[in-house]
């Protein structure tokens, strides 16, 4: 670890939702360049903690940086400024379905630098190319695309307009292994091309050893443990141990009935 | 105990409410009025809303018209006053049914439509795609329509007044014999542009209320297709009410 500015820096960030604490104190350095993977299961408050670096959740309680500049409670004008670094690539794709292919990828462009929609189209096309779709779905409803295309789309739409740091919610959940594969090729080469930074949610391990420089795992709303990818095989954790082993008997014990 | 505590859950229930309606109609009024504008979208809204609702606020006006006619010819035959008919069905329509007819109607097409579209952007996660791409939800989404249906309403409630009238018309000439030279005058006659002015000041009002309910509940839906289902009901059945409580106070305020 470089002693630079983390790209993305949280301190004892918390977030409650009525009774329930969803994140606990996450502590998280996210250095330039890097690709981080948080792992953890389901409703451990992976996709909130996503949400509340981008903006969209407001947390109860500690600081979250970005490039050193503390955006925790930041809103309007400087909250748009600060989007511009970030593109996200969602679980559900979450394209527009009101547009064609090409205007949801330059969406960011059009609406958000206010760039020609000619030009636009052209980087559009470009983007799709580098994500392996041809200029013929361009015109396409997403509604016309498969899911593994549309996560195509919904990755070209997150590099776009070029971002300094990429969130992937997900990115292969639903996909058969074959396309989860592909998917993981294309975010460890957009991610390098950019140069980004990159922070990933996932519960699918070869996914995660795949895309990740480092790997942290949450559980109960706290980073219970994180190191480089090559040591997350003796991690000396028991809890990391039972969720890359994919065992239902250990620590982790899952709610299997309704609170 | 329990019956006083399921009391107090229910008001605060209900100023929470309250409030969270009060927050979004402020920073969506507040959106209105700051760039970056979106004429594109509000052209379409415009269109969406005005045009593509003229048949069936047209249709009710036509109908609505024709039994004001009808009713007010039984009922007055028996005082003698059947030639107050045209000034009962202009006044009626200009006044009162114009707008709360199509205000009514627009809500269960229109506010059920933002509602549903909106709420499935919610929980399909388009709205926050929105923002991770550095647009404002409010401003893409929500002051186009909110916009569209103020100025829109008025309009549909102009058309709506001139084909209401129209029906007035034909069944007084067409099927109760009046003369039509008479009628068009005693229909002008004791009309005023208050009348008229006051039902556009309404048509405004509902149109704000109707984009205002469609996009508030489908922006704050969740939970997938049942909660989509939730905030449309919600949309328009809160749309509607307050555009009856709305045309209340309206009425109060000018006529008083």
């Amino acid at each position: 670890m470089s002693t630079a500015t983390p790209k993305i820096e949280l301190s004892g960030v918390k977030k409650a939702f009525g009774a329930k604490k969803v994140l606990d104190g996450v502590d998280l350095s996210v250095a330039k360049g890097e690709s981080f993977v948080i792992i953890g299961g389901s409703g451990t408050g992976k996709s909130v903690m996503l949400k509340s670096i981008l903006g969209l959740l407001h947390p109860d309680a500690g600081t979250i940086k970005v490039d050193g500049e503390d955006t925790t409670r930041i809103g309007g004008r400087a909250r748009e400024r600060v989007m511009t670094k970030f593109g996200m690539l969602f679980q559900g794709g979450a394209l527009f379905d009101s547009l064609p292919v090409w205007q949801n990828v330059a969406f960011g462009l059009i609406q958000g630098q206010g760039m020609k929609r000619s030009q636009a189209r052209d980087i559009a096309i470009e983007k799709l190319a580098a994500v392996g779709l041809g200029a013929d779905v361009a015109n396409l409803s997403p509604a016309e695309l498969s899911g593994g295309m549309q996560k195509r789309v919904g990755l070209a739409r997150a590099i776009a307009t070029t971002p300094e740091i990429i969130f992937f919610d997900e990115p292969t959940t639903g996909l058969d292994p074959i396309m989860a594969d592909v998917i993981n090729d294309l975010i460890v080469k957009c991610v390098r091309d950019l140069g980004a930074t990159a922070l990933t949610i996932t519960h699918d391990m070869a996914s995660a050893r795949k895309i990740s420089d480092r790997i942290g795992m949450l559980y109960q709303g706290k980073l219970i443990w994180q190191g480089p990818t090559s040591s997350i095989d003796n991690s000396g954790n028991p809890y990391v141990d039972q969720f890359i082993h994919g065992r239902a008997e250990g620590p982790i014990q899952m709610q299997v009935k309704l609170a | 105990m329990g019956f006083l505590s399921g009391i107090g859950r229910a008001t605060l229930v209900f100023l929470a409410a309250t409030g969270r309606l009060a927050l979004f109609t402020a920073r969506a009024l507040s959106h209105c009025v700051r760039p970056p504008f979106y004429p594109r979208l509000l052209v379409q809204q415009m269109r969406e809303i005005g045009y593509n609702s003229l048949p069936v606020v047209g249709l009710t006006a036509l109908f609505t018209g024709m039994v004001l006619a009808l009713q007010s010819y039984t009922g007055f035959a028996r005082f003698n006053a059947s030639s107050a008919i045209a000034t009962v069905v202009v006044l009626s329509i200009t006044r009162e049914l114009g707008p709360v007819m199509a205000g009514l109607m627009v809500a269960g097409r229109v506010g059920a439509a933002m509602a549903a579209e909106i709420g499935t952007m919610r929980v399909t996660e388009q709205v926050d795609a929105l923002s991770t791409l550095s647009t404002n939800p409010y401003k893409y989404l929500v002051a186009p329509r909110i916009l569209a249906g103020t100025l829109m309403l008025p309009c549909l409630v102009l058309v709506a007044d001139i084909i209401g009238v129209f029906g007035g018309y034909v069944v007084s000439v067409y099927r109760l014999g009046f003369n039509p030279t008479a009628y068009l005058s005693s229909t002008v006659q004791y009309l005023e542009t208050i009348d008229v002015v006051s039902g556009l000041v309404k048509a405004a009002a509902f149109g704000f209320i109707i984009s205002l309910m469609g996009c508030y509940n489908g922006y704050h839906s969740k939970g997938g297709a049942q909660g989509v289902g939730a905030a449309t009901t919600h949309a328009v059945v809160s749309a509607s009410t307050m555009i009856l409580m709305i045309n209340y106070l309206l009425t109060g305020l000018f006529f008083s």
